[in-house]
């Protein structure tokens, strides 16, 4: 291939990472400028030093600091919960025969196909009749187990826990939840690590539920908050802009420690036949 | 390591001794079951029967038999809900997945250093919040001082009113959705990519194949069950588009309800006017809405086999 054709081919690749990571460049720049630079034509390119002061604003609006921890106790416990039984589920699945284990386990994936919106109005309702309105198990339990969870766990544990292992474990008397322990957890390991990161992104991106169940600002999570706060100030770009910035950097930052394994893991699991 | 079952069918008894016999396997297993009752199959069945009632939450809850279904037909409000969505989601989905082949055949040429580097890069809008993504485009295209009306007005065209005008919502819409998921399907067209042998490439050279002949014969057929994926699940994901628009133009879906999605009129109805009944229908209209595309996505994969 020739140099030109290099060249044209880099080019285009930098152009679309330039498009790619602008909207984080606009973002910094609006979050440290004053508001009235999002007023200014033509716009504002550079870095400014009203950061501190924006921040500042974000504080005294919404108690955003809240918001956060909010955000971290319920992506932390539901992805907790959410490994534990769907690794037990997903070993269970692989490694054991049972009658209508083959049944469940298509039932199981069929149920990944049913949109969420469906039920989410006779969701609201039972919320409201068991009293989890404002409260974090509206968050956490419905989603207790996911269906793409043991999906996951049970392809990656067919080939990666090797029966003689099993079989060894039972002949030592071991129970079925003490091989799970002490045998699969280990070598599940990678493959809860990408579960792990999939889901805690998934709970703390999500806003329409969180929306729905969730009234007190207190005990908002960090979407719902920045929504909020965009409602509050519909002319304070910098202010919105700020919050937004400060709330999306957890995630980036994880994303950015942990993409490399994550992104190739996405990929593995699209392709697969 | 086989897991299907092969033995031959059983006596029922012999069954159920081997039910008891493993029910330690049962119940690490029976949380999903337990939760998807209590969560998923019995919300369902309540939605079909809320559906079919008048209630507002408060008052006392009303049968009233088709009559949501009859109203939702003639229902312009959610006709053009539909047609929204579809009007966004062929708007996005169409240069997403263009751009996305673009993108992966890029990086899949042997000679891109630094891939893992571009890859990340690429990746990176689709971890970002869709709210955060919400409100920095609606920033980027605020009607009067916003970044891609300023470049419009640079290039000499009137600027445009983003938020009110008919299409400019949905291709303000449109544009979130674009950003947000080309890279994630780069990767995934990228990974495709690498799924095919070399040898394939190297044989149908030596037989003097042109690189056309080559990119129509084998790289084209071969990415197909990926194509499906992405189809498929952009599909799903488009049908149920919300917090772009609601971030956008607010709960109304803007002036005219130009930017109404099916998902924010269900929430509209259900969520803001407490029309738990009539929301309901819009759900069922919804869920019908996306078991007739994946019947459309299946049918086409069948007649192409």
């Amino acid at each position: 291939m020739s140099i030109l054709k290099k060249i044209i081919l880099h080019t285009c690749l930098i152009i679309g990472v330039l498009i790619s990571i602008f909207p984080f460049y606009w973002l910094i720049v609006m979050s440290t400028n004053d508001s009235s630079a999002a007023y200014t034509f033509p716009p504002v390119w550079t870095f400014g030093d009203q950061f501190f002061v924006n921040v500042q604003k974000v504080f005294a609006e919404i108690p955003f600091l809240q918001s956060m921890f909010n955000t971290l106790i319920v992506s932390t416990l539901s992805t907790v919960l959410v490994l534990f039984f769907s690794s037990l589920a997903g070993f269970v699945f692989a490694k054991f025969k049972f009658p209508g284990k083959n049944k469940l386990f298509i039932f199981t994936l069929t149920t990944m196909m049913i949109p969420a919106q469906l039920s989410l109005i006779p969701m609201f309702i039972m919320m409201q009749e068991i009293g989890w309105i404002d409260s974090y198990k509206a968050l956490i339990i419905p989603g207790l187990v996911s269906a793409f969870g043991i999906f996951w766990i049970k392809q990656y544990a067919e080939g990666a826990i090797h029966d003689d292992l099993l079989n060894a474990a039972r002949i030592d008397g071991c129970g079925i939840f003490r091989m799970y322990w002490n045998i699969a957890l280990p070598v599940l390991k990678p493959a809860l690590a990408f579960l792990a990161i999939f889901n805690f992104m998934a709970v703390w991106n999500d806003y329409l539920w969180p929306l729905i169940v969730l009234n007190d600002p207190s005990k908002y999570t960090l979407m719902v908050a920045l929504a909020n706060l965009k409602g509050l100030h519909a002319t304070d770009h910098a202010a919105v802009m700020t919050g937004t910035f400060l709330g999306t950097l957890p995630l980036i930052a994880l994303f950015l420690i942990a993409s490399r394994q994550f992104i190739s893991d996405i990929a593995a699991g699209a392709v697969k036949d | 390591m086989s897991t299907v079952d092969v033995q031959p069918k059983k006596h029922k008894n012999e069954t159920w001794r081997e039910m008891k016999k493993n029910k330690g396997a049962y119940l690490l297993i029976s949380p999903f079951f337990i939760i998807f009752l209590i969560f998923g199959l019995f919300p369902i069945l309540f939605s079909i029967y809320l559906a079919l009632s008048s209630w507002d939450g408060i008052g006392t809850m009303e049968f009233v038999g088709l009559r949501n279904f009859e109203f939702l037909l003639t229902d312009p409000l959610f006709w053009k809900s539909i047609a929204n969505t579809f009007i966004i989601f062929i708007i996005s989905t169409i240069p997403m997945i263009f751009l996305a082949l673009v993108v992966a055949f890029l990086l899949n040429s042997s000679f891109v250093k630094f891939r893992g580097f571009y890859k990340t890069l690429y990746f990176l809008p689709n971890v970002t919040a869709i709210v955060a993504v919400a409100i920095v485009f609606s920033v980027i295209f605020s009607p009067s001082y916003g970044f891609v009306n300023y470049i419009i007005t640079l290039l000499g065209f009137d600027a445009i009113n983003w938020h009110n005008n008919a299409i400019g919502v949905k291709v303000a819409v449109a544009a979130m959705v674009i950003w947000r998921w080309t890279g994630y399907n780069a990767i995934i067209f990228l990974a495709g990519l690498q799924k095919i042998p070399n040898s394939l490439y190297e044989a149908a050279r030596i037989d003097g194949a042109s690189t056309f002949q080559i990119f129509t014969k084998i790289t084209i057929p071969l990415l197909r069950p990926v194509m499906l994926f992405v189809v498929i699940t952009s599909t799903i994901g488009g049908m149920q588009i919300f917090a772009e628009p609601q971030l956008l133009v607010g709960n109304s879906g803007g002036a005219g309800g130009e930017g109404l999605t099916i998902v924010l009129y269900l929430y509209q109805q259900a969520f803001v006017k407490n029309l738990y009944g009539y929301g309901s229908a819009i759900a069922i209209g919804l869920f019908i809405i996306i078991m007739l595309f994946s019947l459309f996505n299946w049918k086409v994969v069948q007649r192409k086999k």
